[in-house]
Parts: C-alpha cells; structure tokens; sequence
C-alpha cells in the first residue's frame, strides 16, 4: 500500500489498485456493474505536505477498519471499498477533493480533515451535496453542523478539565497560568474559552499570560526564558499549552535545556500525543502532562486488541497509537450500527440515525453520539514517561459529553445545536430562535 | 502551591512530631513501604515520609528507586522490590535477592508531579550529610525548594561541618528559606534570612520572597520587598545580556542556514529553492549514523556528530552535484525556470524521504556535551546553543579559508567574476560551476547535522529555512559572505530583542517590514558588490 503522492487509489474487494487519478477515474466510468456491488468510503486525509505527519496514520487505521469490517462480512451484505485522496495540506484542495470524492466515487461517507481549517473548507461542499462527514481531531467547537459528526474532543472534554486538575491537589493547586500558543484558530478560541474560564473561578489578570507564536516555530529561547520569569511570583504556575505540531519538538527541548521540571512548572498539553513524542527523548520531559480521550498506555481487552490489529496490519510493533485514531474507531463503528439501523447509505437516514448510537470505546466505556452531533468522551490526564508512553494520572468519573458551543464565550454562550428535536445546529435558547446570536 | 506545600509541612510535621512524642511507635521500614503497595498516590506519600521517618539506612537507596522509576511493587504479595539496571529484582527493605520468579502483578511504584516534589524535598533531607559536595549541593536546593522544616537539624548539622564554600552558600540558603515560611521565627532571624536570600538574586529567590506571608511585621515586609526590588533590578540588567546571547544564538543558526545558499545564490546566482531540503538531508544523515551506532556500539554516542559532520558533507555534496549536473546546468541565466524547476526539486526530495522515513519526525539525540546548561551571571547559557555558535563560526572561518587560500577558491572566484575571462585561461568553467553548487550543498548538509540538535528531524525540516536564509542572503548582500555573516547576526539580535515586546509573530512580521525598508533604501544589501563584476 504504497501511498503514491497526489493520486487517486481505488481498493476494491478483491484488493487490487487502480493506478494514477486519471486512470483511476476512467476505469470507474468504465466499470459502474462493480461499482454498485460495494459501499464506498471516501478517506480525505493528507499523505503529502506539512500535515502528513499526522493525518498518514488515520488513513491507514481507517483502511484497517474497513478491512476488519469487510472480513467481518461488510455492511449490509456488500462489501465495504475505501477509496483514498490526497489533500496534500492544501485547505482549498480538501474541498476539491471532497466534491470529488462525493460527486464522482459517490462515496457513502467521508472520514477525515485534521485542521479546523481544512474542515472550514470542506463544510460548503458536505452542505452541497449533502453527504456525511466524520471528523476526528480534538478543536475549538463552536460549530454545529448537520453534515458532520464530530468524534474528537470539544474545548469541554479536554481543556477544561485539564484546568480543573492543575487546580486541583493533585495537579499542584496551581495558581498562575501560561497560555501558550501557535497562532491560529484553535489556540485562539481555546485560549479564549480557558481564559473566560480561568477568570470565571477568580484567577487574576496578572495571574494569567498569553503567548503566540508563528507555525513551526523553533526558537523557543527567549519564551521559554519568559514563562520562566513568570513563574517566579511566589505562586504555582502551569503551562497549558495548544502549540501544535512541529513547534513542539523545538519547545520541549528547549524547556529541559533551561531545566524547567514538570515538579517545577507543569507543562499541560492538549497537541502532544505518542505520535509526537517518538521524535523525542523523553527523559527531560517525565513529569509534563497532556490532556486527552485515549491513551496507548491505558489497560483494556478492547485496547490491547486494537494495539494488537494495528501492528498487525501496519507490520510495524514500534507504531503507537493515538487519540484521532480511537476517535476514528468510535466513529466509523457508529457509521456502521447507523447504516445498519437505517438499512440504508441514504445520508439523510444515516444522519437521523446516528444520534443515539452507542459504542464500546477502547477506554472501557461506551460512548454515546449525541444531538448536537458530538460524543460522550471520557477525559484522562496523563503524564509523560520515560519510555514516551503516558501513565494516565487521573480521569473524569464518567464520560463527559461534548458542547458544541463554549458558555464561557459571550458569543456561544446562549446556542446550542439539536438536530433530533431542533432541527438546529446554533439555537439561541434565550431569543428562541435558529440563527445564532 | 501554597496549599499543597502547606499539606506536605503539615504531614511531614505530623510525622515528626509522632516519631518525637511516641517514640516507641516509630514506624518500622517495612511497615512504611507496604503503602507503595496500595498503587494509590496518597498512601505512595504517606510511604515516603515514613520511609524518611524510619530512620533507616535504607530509606536513602529505596526513595532513590521510587525516584528512578525502579521500585516495583506487587500488590498480591504485599511486597516491594527495588529492580537494578540489569532488571534483577531485590527486596526493597532488606536489600537481598529476590528469590523465585517476579510476581505476575509486578508494577513500578506510580508518581504524579506532587509526589515527585515530595521525592525531591525526602532525597534533600537524606542527603544533606552525603560525601559527595555535589550531592550536598543538589540537596540544599532541593531543601531550598521544599522548605521543609523537618530537614532543620540535620541542615543545622550540616552547615557546623561543611568545608566547601559553594556547598555551604546553599545550604545557608536553603536554612534562611525554611526558617522564612516557618511561623515562630524572630524578626532577626528572619531579617537574616531575607538578606542571604536577598543576595542570591535569582528567580527562584524571587519566588520564595514573593512567598513570604502577608501578616509579616512591617519591618520584615519591607526588608522583603526591598528585597524583592533589588532582585527585580538585577534580573532586568541582565536581561540585556540574556536578550543578545538569544539573538547570537539565532544569528548563528540563521548563519548556518544561509551560508549554503550565500555561496549557490549569492556567488553563483543560482535561485535554489531546494536548499532547505540539503538542510534536511544533512539531518537525516545525522539520524542514520545515530541510528546506526545505537544499534551497534551505543559507547560511541558522544561522538555521533563528529561522525555525521563529513559523511554529511560528502552526500549533500554529491547530491548537490548531481542536481546541478542533471537540471540547474540547462538553465543557467534563466532565473524563473531555475526557481520552478528548484521548486519542484525539494518538494520531490521532501516526498522521497517522507517515503523512505516516514512522516514523523525522527529522534535526533544530543550528545552528553551539548545537554544542560549553566548559569552565568544572571543568564542561562544552554550547551547546545553554545556549540551551535562555535560550529558556525567555524564552518565559516573554513569558508573563508578555502575561497581565499586554495586552487578551488581561486577559480571559482575567477569564474564568477568574469565567466569568459576564466574560460579563456584554462578554467574548465562547468566543472567549477558543478563543485561550487556541490560546496553550497555540502555546507547546508553540515547545517542539517547542527540544525538536527534544536529542531525536528522530519521531510518539513528545510522548509522553515528556507525563507530565513534568503532573507539573510538578501540582507547581506548578494555575493559577499561577510554580508551574510554580519546579516544574519543583525537579524538575529535584532528579532530577540523585539520578541520580548512584541512577541513572537509581531516581532518576526517586525523584522519583515525593516527589511523591506532597508532593501528600498539599499537594494543591493549591506555590503555591496563594487566593480564590473556587478555589471555582468
């Protein structure tokens, strides 16, 4: 399964590639009697450019899902066909290729994106032609779309209890915080929600400093230098941080060169996962904390036999696995119970059905697709080991359920989004009406 | 922190206090580590201060384990172990091998960040008497930051019999920290206090005085905010240096970056836009050879970067050549052609890698040498920045060497000064052209062995230099390598001392804007080129 850079590939059951998008596209055409016999899964998830790094890893638990479901006898009698695109991290790219994947390969349902901006991007397109799109990345929420089931974390289901923790005893009962970072949307609204928060529970102006810095950004010294100051006011202090991707590397580094120890100012991510610390020696680092729904380290049947398949099928026993991943998991199990509950692929079945799925996570609970069209997740603090696993150091006592708009923001606070009994993805309860503000 | 620090005094005092009250019921060593066993961090803690309380001469190696991740525990057998490097597993409170096979629940001890704190303040307590100075150092800070006023009497000890003068500095610090949060202490002993804290003047100093409860009497509280003041004052001095070491030691990575492409832009005029991913190349060769002597003879780790620097030197080179050789020959004079076909060059290069490495980062370790770093005066120097800075230098001297001083220099000179003139006394012209474009190459591949020390190793490596290096390139002027050299120190000094007012994106946007200026002013750079030369 070599992943040939911007092409169009076609898995059929028989396991056979289709060669070059041209080609690929021609022979579609060519053969609709094949077509017709299985169930199409379009997957959008760069394999090329900056955001490769992460999104490679979805694409090919999805087809190891599809795989699975396929030798479990498919859905709904046929077989399942994945049929892969390349966005190449280019935003206006997702969109073309989603009008091509729903238009052309007519695939039945789309899981990808991993940036909030390429979800933008796509969102017209989904609206369009109305097809269904699963998105399985942890980002700011408000949004509420009828077209898109949302499987990663809201702000309420990662950010907000990591606050709570730090607060708390065991977290160090902090009471200074550092907001760091990389500019763009998420961090941006994230930061917004958290300060609200933060201020919501009587932390101080001067208690709380907000930092950005630009995409890949490597020269950490003189932040670094600067939280280091801050954290000197006699008053504990912690890091949370929303710096995404490639900039961490440069920033972990430069934290244990200044030596600035978890004991010393905990460091709270919600971007770092096992992905990112295999880039890194961990020993400096023991101690730093990420929030997120799933870790590899958690100790579950269900978990030990999904780690077990994936190396199974990426041929790979050093791959980690990671929280997207468990995301797409959850989601793409819901797609099938829905298909099979609607005993149809019809998008407007399958959307009416979803709300109310439940499924096994690989953390030993069940999670729920709710109304507003995200799920209940459960939430784990993990720290940082030596050996760049996490050791989950506390967890929310039940599953939390995800909001799709933030009460901490003056603009979202009144909104919700029901799709089963509103019919409305942004219903101001105060003004009782659909349309927002 | 307050509160919780508050809990640990509190608990430790507890325990102080029943060992002192009920001595006949001071707890014994095994009953203390059974609560290691319970795999909860209340009772972990609990276990720890009594442990400490034991008394035990054990009580040193077993929170050292816990410290190390190396006690294990069984909860079905009730039993604690401490597991050596080897993986042998032997009694925590005894110190015998375990007999018969590991337990099948056997789990190591687990920690969270207050736990970890608790452990530091315990190993400071334990080794305050240690024989070695530097151990007793690192214990007195360890007691600075705890501030627990059980460690008292043994720092009391230890202070009456330290010869070393640095080990005793701190361990006056760390009495003047405890008995500063102590209720109960005099307004003398605490004028004390703050003076030698005072005199300490860094940032954890700071802290603790900015600790110093508010109900003090005014005498105390304003000797602390004095104090306080006077730290501030000092650390603010300094803050000047630390700002230009940061900007030295950006300008020396932006030298790293840029001098490649001074020699195959600069000199040869070439617009190569597929220099960042020579960078990368010379990263992944420096993973390889980690890799390599991971697998194979991990003693030699220290020596890794030496090792990578020429084999790094020699691929990027050959690489360089073949480029030059197989696509940029065809397309001198032709600016726009050379930029696209370059283009598509490092995207393909970027491709190849993502498909041989894979599209995760890769992990670069650093040598023993370049981890750490110290303090100087009020500043932090990190040992990696410091050779990055020496490696630049050096590369560049070797540079300039090499133009001036040898056969190869000579000719390239010639070539690109008057491409006609050279040919026509016996220059074999595209071969200079090829070796000039390798030796760009070859440089930015040393670069990828340096850069590989600060940044990830991932196939998006040389694109984030890209930019920087023709800004610096641009900068400087075109064609001269002191240009580079002085522009990318200006540039780097410039944006740290911007960052810390304008903040990270503000202050590189800044330093766009300066630069546009200044190239409308002068657009040929900081150091021109004069002469014919110019014309051709």
């Amino acid at each position: 399964m070599s992943s040939k850079p911007i092409t169009t590939y076609t898995l059929t059951r028989r396991g056979w590639l289709v060669g070059a998008g041209g080609v690929a596209l021609g022979l579609m055409g060519a053969l609709p009697a094949q077509a017709e016999d299985t169930i199409k899964v379009g997957i959008l998830h760069s394999l090329s450019g900056t955001m490769a790094i992460s999104e490679t890893t979805l694409k090919d638990v999805m087809l190891m899902l599809i795989a699975e479901q396929n030798k479990k006898g498919g859905v709904l009698g046929k077989k399942l066909e994945a049929v892969v695109v390349d966005p190449a991290s280019n935003w206006p790219l997702f969109a073309e290729k989603a009008r091509e994947l729903i238009s052309q390969d007519k695939v039945a349902v789309v899981f990808g994106c991993w940036t909030s901006v390429s979800r933008k991007s796509v969102l017209p397109v989904f609206k369009e032609l109305d097809s269904i799109l699963f998105y399985p990345v942890q980002f700011e929420g408000e949004e509420g779309e009828r077209n898109v089931f949302y499987t990663g974390a809201a702000p309420n289901q990662q950010a907000i209890p990591a606050v709570d923790y730090l607060m708390s005893a065991d977290g160090g009962s902090v009471k200074r915080w550092v907001l760091e970072g990389t500019d763009y949307v998420y961090p941006r609204t994230t930061n917004k929600i958290l300060e609200a928060y933060l201020k919501q529970k009587g932390v101080a102006d001067e208690d709380i400093m907000i930092n950005y810095t630009p995409f890949g950004f490597s020269d950490w010294q003189t932040e670094v230098s600067k939280i280091k100051a801050f954290g000197s006011a006699g008053k504990k202090t912690a890091v949370v941080s929303t710096i995404n991707g490639d900039a961490n590397v440069p920033f972990y580094k430069e934290l244990g060169n200044q030596g600035i120890k978890a004991t010393d100012i905990p460091v709270v991510a919600f971007s770092v996962g096992e992905e990112e610390l295999a880039g890194l020696d961990t020993k400096p680092l023991v101690g730093h904390l990420a929030a997120w729904n799933y870790f590899e380290s958690i100790k579950t049947p269900a978990n030990a036999a999904f780690i077990k398949e994936w190396h199974d099928f990426i041929k790979n026993p050093k791959r980690t696995t990671n929280d997207p991943m468990e995301a797409h998991y959850i989601g793409f199990n819901m797609w099938v119970k829905a298909v099979e509950k609607a005993k149809t692929t019809n998008a407007d079945k399958v959307i009416a059905a979803l709300p109310g799925i439940k499924q096994a996570n690989l953390t030993g609970g069940v999670s729920e697709m709710l109304p507003n069209h995200y799920i209940t997740k459960p939430v784990f603090i993990g720290e940082i080991r030596a050996d760049g696993q996490f050791d989950v150091v506390w967890k929310t006592k039940s599953l939390v359920p995800g909001q799709a708009w933030s009460p901490y923001l003056p603009g979202s606070k009144d909104l919700i989004a029901d799709w089963v009994k509103l019919n409305c993805g942004n219903y101001n309860t105060v003004t009782k009406t659909c349309g927002g503000t | 922190m307050r509160f919780g620090r508050a809990c640990l005094v509190a608990l430790a005092l507890a325990f102080g206090l029943a060992l002192g009250v009920a001595n006949a019921q001071a707890v014994s060593l095994d009953d203390a580590i059974t609560h290691f066993t319970a795999d909860d961090f209340d009772e972990t803690l609990i276990g720890v201060n009594e442990v400490v309380a034991s008394g035990s001469s054990r009580a040193e190696t077993i929170i050292g384990a816990l410290q190390n991740g190396q006690l294990m525990f069984s909860a079905e057998k009730k039993a604690v172990y401490i597991q050596d490097a080897a993986g042998q597993l032997v009694d925590a409170a005894t110190g015998q091998p375990a007999g018969g096979p590991p337990p099948d629940d056997l789990d190591s001890v687990h920690l969270n960040n207050r736990l970890r704190g608790a452990i530091d303040a315990a190993m400071g307590q334990l080794t305050l008497l240690s024989r070695d100075p530097e151990r007793r150092y690192q214990a007195a800070q360890a007691v600075f930051k705890s501030r627990a006023a059980t460690a008292l009497p043994t720092l009391e000890k230890a202070i009456a019999q330290e010869t070393d003068g640095r080990v005793k500095v701190a361990l006056e610090q760390a009495r003047a920290a405890i008995l500063l949060t102590t209720p109960g202490t005099s307004e003398a002993d605490k004028l004390k206090a703050i003076a030698t804290v005072r005199d300490r003047g860094d940032q954890d100093a700071l802290g603790l005085l900015a600790d110093i409860p508010a109900h003090e009497t005014p005498v105390v509280a304003k000797a602390a905010s004095d104090a306080i003041a006077a730290i501030q004052t000092r650390l603010a001095e300094w803050d000047a240096v630390q700002n230009l070491w940061y900007g030295l030691s950006l300008g020396s990575v932006l030298l790293l970056a840029a001098i490649g492409l001074a020699i195959t832009f600069g000199v040869m005029g070439v617009i190569n836009m597929a220099h960042g991913e020579m960078v990368m190349l010379g990263a992944y060769v420096t993973y390889v050879v980690q890799e390599i002597i991971r697998n194979n003879a991990p003693a030699l780790f220290d020596y890794s970067l030496a090792i990578a620097i020429p084999l790094a030197f020699v691929f990027a080179g050959c690489v360089g050549i073949l480029i030059e050789r197989c696509i940029i020959r065809f397309l001198y004079g032709r600016p726009l052609e050379t930029l696209l076909a370059t283009w598509g060059l490092s995207l393909i290069l970027q491709q190849a890698v993502r498909t041989v490495f894979g599209p995760n980062n890769r992990e670069v370790g650093n040598p023993s040498f370049m981890s750490g770093a110290f303090d100087l005066g009020g500043i932090t120097v990190t040992y990696n920045r410091l050779w990055i800075i020496c490696f630049a230098l050096a590369v560049f001297v070797a540079l300039l060497g090499l133009l001036r001083y040898t056969r190869f220099g000579l000719e390239m000179r010639a070539v690109t000064q008057n491409r006609a003139m050279a040919a026509s006394m016996g220059i074999r012209t595209s071969r200079v052209d090829a070796l000039t474009f390798g030796l760009g190459s070859a440089i930015a591949g040393i670069a990828g062995v340096a850069l590989s020390q600060i940044d990830n190793v991932s196939p998006n490596l040389g694109q984030s230099y890209i930019i920087d290096s023709f800004m610096v390139v641009v900068f400087g002027g075109v064609g001269n390598l002191w240009g580079t050299f002085v522009g990318s120190f200006v540039l780097g000094v410039a944006n740290k001392f911007l960052e810390p007012f304008a903040g990270a994106v503000l202050g590189k946007i800044a330093i766009l804007i300066l630069i546009i200026l200044f190239i409308q002013k002068r657009p040929r750079g900081l150091f021109a080129l004069k002469g014919r030369a110019v014309e051709a």
